[in-house]
């Protein structure tokens, strides 16, 4: 009999959401215990077994020399490494540092700045590595995370869809935020997966799941500014969980 | 001179990354070390210059556990600034949101994190070989703690609706009535996780300790009340500075707090049950009568129960807020743009959580203070380990490794909150 793939699940700098994600499989979570062979997941078990391992999930961004280190160890142990969030895709909330000093931040929570070890910049772990799949969101999509781990199993990498939430909030045929309310919405520059909640609360997407493909960031800065965002206001909707990721750093002004 | 040193890689079944150095010298406890290398990420210092409608959806992102928690102290505090009340049926709404993350929470932290402890297991999946039936019966409940957020707020992590003056869209009353069968299973569950969790080997560890939680007159504390503590404490909220003093330790990226003057306190289930046992409802207070545990009590590891009592009175009070349930209309008060300074605890399921804002007359924020739980804790857990060291027997170093996890793990910390891994060393000097 042919032995279980295993699993491994790392953690960097970040929220922990991402890997609770996997908790919350919940129900499926026993039988994705029996598909893989859990070797390393700290939170949810003692006891981690070294690598190689066949998969690994990377939660979280690069933001130590220590970390540096180890996202190249892991890479070299894994025949599969997935990038799971915004954090592991594009440096997460943290990659807000990029500015502001960064002793002005440390300044700004500890009363003995020096003594605190961080690099200057949040970055993705493809920055780092090579990174097999990157499953994007702040948090993470069941789905996608459930898609991503059966394929991966079996050795193939999933293609997940990279178009505009926009589309498929027209799919649901949610009442449009901004022609109905005037509300500013990035959905029509930001990537699917999150299942278009924000509109059916009665807010704008916040860019959550980071750039879809092929955006046109032109039109949606007339939106924008139609809504009556001021040019402060429209850089600090780009610089959110995905501020790293290429094209809302240039949509928010570098 | 023989050293004798122990290195458990991670502690594991924590959310976070942290060490725990224990020095022993001739038997005795030298130092104790709880280290939190979890890397920072200076959420202070990101929320200058943010608008303050931002800072729900910002703080959210210090926890994936308990972002919730994050949400209900930024959107008070906020309020209190601005000088914003929420309406009654907002302020039930928010007790909803908040009674989901408290079930979810403690179901992940009773079932899949401390259990294994008692039962001889490194994780839950592999004690599910052995009770599968135990192991669902926690994931249930978990489920709907994860699905009532998801019904208010949007999805269980991160919510997306929770907004300073309310809620940016609410759920319709039908939407929140079809959860009822499954809340009323998972209630089921909770009373009967109670009486498992009352049968665990809990280890006799009773000492003197101060605690502290929001105390309410009418209901158990959740998103109002005071401060107050079993040492004589008793302030508003926006006191709190007044009588906790944070400070930074060499070995740690959280800050440590405690009660000026006095010192370490604990914060958490067992604090609040201890101080607010008499207002849970009919069914944990007949609850608490079964188990017999006559809290208030001075054994962290009654934290466990605790948590398994707070359960079955959040799922019950759930399901009450669900059949009194009125759609705050609007969803939401407008909040225009002011100067103001605002200062609020709610009690997250790991315990207090203060945050402390300053608005500038562009609504843009100042400055931002926020005091997590497991802050507070960390003192408490170190100053815990030396009580704690003495009474275990002389054991292997692994063996009394494993027993100091336990322990630390009754706190349910979370280091991504106080900024997380635990290793435990042990290093024993002759």
């Amino acid at each position: 009999m042919k032995n279980k793939p295993t699993l491994a699940v790392h953690k960097f700098t970040s929220c922990d959401g991402c890997q609770l994600v996997v908790l919350n499989l919940e129900e499926e979570l026993l039988a994705l215990a029996a598909a893989f062979d859990i070797a390393r997941f700290v939170e949810a078990m003692s006891g981690s077994r070294p690598g190689p391992w066949d998969v690994s999930l990377v939660e979280g961004s690069v933001t130590t020399e220590e970390e540096m280190a180890r996202i190249r160890t892991i890479r070299a142990q894994s025949r599969y490494l997935a990038a799971i969030g915004a954090c592991a895709t594009a440096g997460g909330i943290q990659a807000l540092r990029e500015w502001v000093p960064l002793e002005v931040l440390k300044q700004a929570v500890y009363p003995a700045p020096e003594v605190i070890a961080a690099l200057p910049r949040s970055t993705p772990a493809s920055a780092h590595v090579r990174v097999d799949l990157e499953l994007p969101g702040c948090p993470i999509d069941k789905g996608q995370l459930k898609e991503a781990l059966l394929s991966l199993a079996r050795g193939r990498i999933p293609a997940l869809p990279c178009h505009a939430v926009c589309l498929e909030c027209k799919r649901q045929g949610n009442p449009c935020v901004v022609v109905a309310k005037g509300i500013p919405c990035l959905g029509p520059v930001t990537r699917t997966g999150c299942g278009a909640l924000c509109p059916r609360f009665g807010r704008g997407c916040y860019g959550c799941f980071g750039p879809a493909e092929q955006s046109n960031f032109g039109a949606m800065r007339e939106m924008l500014e139609g809504a009556g965002l001021s040019p402060e206001a429209i850089t600090r909707q780009y610089r959110l969980f995905t501020a790293g990721a290429s094209s809302f750093k240039a949509a928010g002004g570098g | 001179m023989a050293e004798r040193r122990i290195n458990i890689q991670a502690l594991a079944r924590v959310e976070g990354e942290g060490a725990l150095e224990i020095t022993l010298r001739e038997g005795a406890v030298e130092e104790v070390r709880l280290r939190i290398y979890e890397p920072p990420r200076f959420f202070e210092g990101i929320l200058r210059g943010r608008h303050f409608h931002e800072v729900p959806d910002i703080v959210a992102r210090i926890c994936g556990i308990c972002p919730v928690a994050y949400q209900m102290s930024a959107v008070h505090a906020l309020e209190a600034a601005l000088g914003i009340a929420p309406s009654e049926n907002t302020r039930a709404l928010r007790r909803l949101l908040y009674c989901g993350e408290w079930i979810e929470s403690h179901a992940l932290h009773l079932y899949l994190l401390a259990a294994p402890d008692f039962f001889g297991y490194g994780s839950a999946l592999e004690m599910a070989k052995d009770h599968r039936g135990i192991v669902e019966r926690g994931l249930k409940i978990k489920a709907a703690g994860n699905t009532l957020i998801a019904a208010v707020g949007g999805r269980s992590i991160h919510p997306v609706s929770p907004r300073v003056g309310g809620f940016s869209g609410v759920p319709r009353r039908a939407d929140l009535r079809g959860l009822l069968p499954e809340l009323e299973r998972a209630r089921e569950a909770a009373g009967a996780t109670v009486r498992w969790a009352a049968g665990w080997p809990i280890p006799e560890h009773a000492w003197e300790f101060e605690y502290a939680a929001l105390v309410h007159p009418e209901e158990y504390p959740m998103n109002e009340g005071r401060f107050c503590s079993s040492g004589g404490v008793d302030c508003a909220m926006a006191e709190f500075d007044t009588v906790v003093q944070e400070s930074q330790v060499p070995h740690s990226n959280a800050l440590h707090a405690a009660i000026k003057g006095r010192g370490a306190y604990l914060v958490g289930p067992l604090a609040r049950i201890n101080l607010n046992a008499e207002r849970f409802a009919p069914v944990a207070r007949a609850a608490l009568r079964e188990i017999g545990i006559p809290f208030p009590t001075q054994n962290p590891f009654h934290s466990h129960l605790a948590r398994a009592v707070e359960m079955l009175q959040a799922i019950d009070e759930a399901i009450r807020l669900i059949e009194e349930y009125l759609p705050p209309e609007p969803p939401y008060a407008e909040a225009p743009d002011r100067a103001g300074e605002g200062r609020w605890i709610t009690e997250a399921p790991r315990g207090s959580l203060y945050h402390h804002y300053r608005i500038g007359p562009d609504g843009l924020i100042e400055s931002a203070r926020i005091v997590p739980p497991t802050s507070q804790n960390q003192r408490q857990i170190e100053e815990d380990l030396r009580a704690y060291l003495p009474k275990l027997p002389d054991l292997p170093d692994e063996a009394l490794g494993l027993r100091c996890e336990a322990l630390v793990r009754a706190y349910d910390p979370c280091i991504s909150c106080a900024t997380h891994f635990l290793t435990v060393t042990i290093k024993q000097r002759q």
